[in-house]
């Protein structure tokens, strides 16, 4: 089995988990919570190959080509999508969070109460 | 909690996940040896049932066509988020930061970067909306031409002031953009079902040619629609968030 695809996911989420809990910043935060969701597309995309065969567009190949799967693909769509909104919620609420508390260090925020 | 509390936890946390994601590997069937069902189904009945060359765009807006309603909704729901975090809070003008003076200059563009980004702002457009037009042939489609067309506004703001990508993407305008792309997608959704078909179901004339631009019935109109949405959604997060920083410059007016 051609395990080297997992070893690449595994350590984007690796590198990004270990980010978050040791970040002092909320924006740099956030920027590892968006490495270890790019982990999620390497897996979905790898779970989805299939050896010598195109991407599943029958634009100029004939259609009986053998192709990659499909639906792994529509999901990465929607996991860029769905890190897009995160992402963009997260950013205000990091700078609500400074504005209010004057801090962007998620220690010194996490003795705010309310 | 302490950092070296904090480090133990993640640790143990992490030595779990590897178990799993170790656990989970062991019962894949190897890289580069799918074994379906679903997505050698749809390759096999794709094009002649579609008339999308663009197999991965059928699967979005045919026959998974209402998860990607959600999706829509989901970035709707992230633009009017962003709004709602970021409104004006009670003080806000009275409380400007204390290392702001109130009539700082801001520096002005530099004539290199004003040229660049107003010589991409055409060709920009066009691609965005090549890429929103040609979710059935290629791999574009109404995600991917939203977010490059709304990046010629963004352009335009590197090129100019915050005041003229105002002036050119109005927030009222953007927010009815915004609506008529998600609406239209249910729209679409429900016409099938005023014609006594499922909802979403395609029943827009297919087209002689697959994969031609005027193939594939709604999989071609629902992604002009995403892309409208997508293209006006990333625009009002984008304009929210320089909102804040154009806020601080001139001291919390």
């Amino acid at each position: 089995m051609q395990v080297f695809p997992f070893i690449v996911v595994a350590w984007i989420a690796g590198v990004g988990l270990y980010g978050i809990v040791t970040s002092r910043n909320l924006i740099h935060q956030i920027v590892c919570l968006i490495v270890v969701q790019s982990s999620t597309y390497v897996l979905l995309l790898g779970v989805g190959y299939v050896t010598g065969a195109v991407a599943p567009y029958y634009y100029d190949v004939p259609v009986r080509t053998p192709a990659v799967d499909p639906v792994v693909q529509a999901l990465a769509l929607t996991d860029v999508v769905v890190e897009a909104a995160v992402t963009a919620l997260l950013l205000s609420v990091a700078i609500q969070a400074h504005k209010r508390f004057g801090t962007l260090d998620p220690h010194e925020l996490a003795e705010f109460k309310g | 909690m302490r950092p070296a509390l904090r480090r133990w936890v993640f640790l143990a946390g992490a030595a779990g996940l590897v178990a799993f994601y170790l656990w989970g590997l062991s019962g894949l069937p190897g890289f580069g040896n799918y074994p379906g069902p679903y997505g050698p189904a749809i390759l096999r009945i794709a094009v002649a049932q579609t008339h999308a060359t663009g197999v991965v765009s059928a699967v979005n807006f045919e026959y998974r066509g209402f998860d990607t309603v959600g999706e829509e909704f989901i970035l709707f729901t992230a633009a009017a988020g962003t709004a709602i975090v970021l409104r004006m809070l009670r003080g806000e003008r009275e409380r400007p930061p204390a290392d702001e003076a109130r009539d700082r200059d801001v520096p002005p563009t530099s004539g290199a970067v004003r040229t660049v980004a107003l010589m991409f702002t055409g060709p920009v457009v066009v691609a965005g909306w090549w890429l929103a037009s040609h979710a059935q042939a290629n791999p574009s489609g109404g995600f991917q031409g939203g977010v490059v067309l709304a990046t010629a506004f963004i352009l335009i703001y590197l090129a100019g002031e915050f005041l003229t990508f105002r002036r050119l993407s109005p927030t009222a305008i953007a927010d009815a953009v915004e609506a008529a792309g998600a609406g239209g997608f249910a729209a679409i959704g429900l016409a099938a079902v005023c014609l006594g078909l499922p909802y979403l179901d395609n029943f827009l004339p297919l087209g002689q040619i697959p994969g031609a631009v005027s193939s594939s019935g709604t999989i071609a109109l629902i992604s002009f629609f995403v892309g409208l949405e997508v293209a006006a959604a990333f625009i009002l997060i984008v304009s929210e968030l320089l909102e804040q920083t154009l806020l601080i410059r001139h001291g919390g007016g």
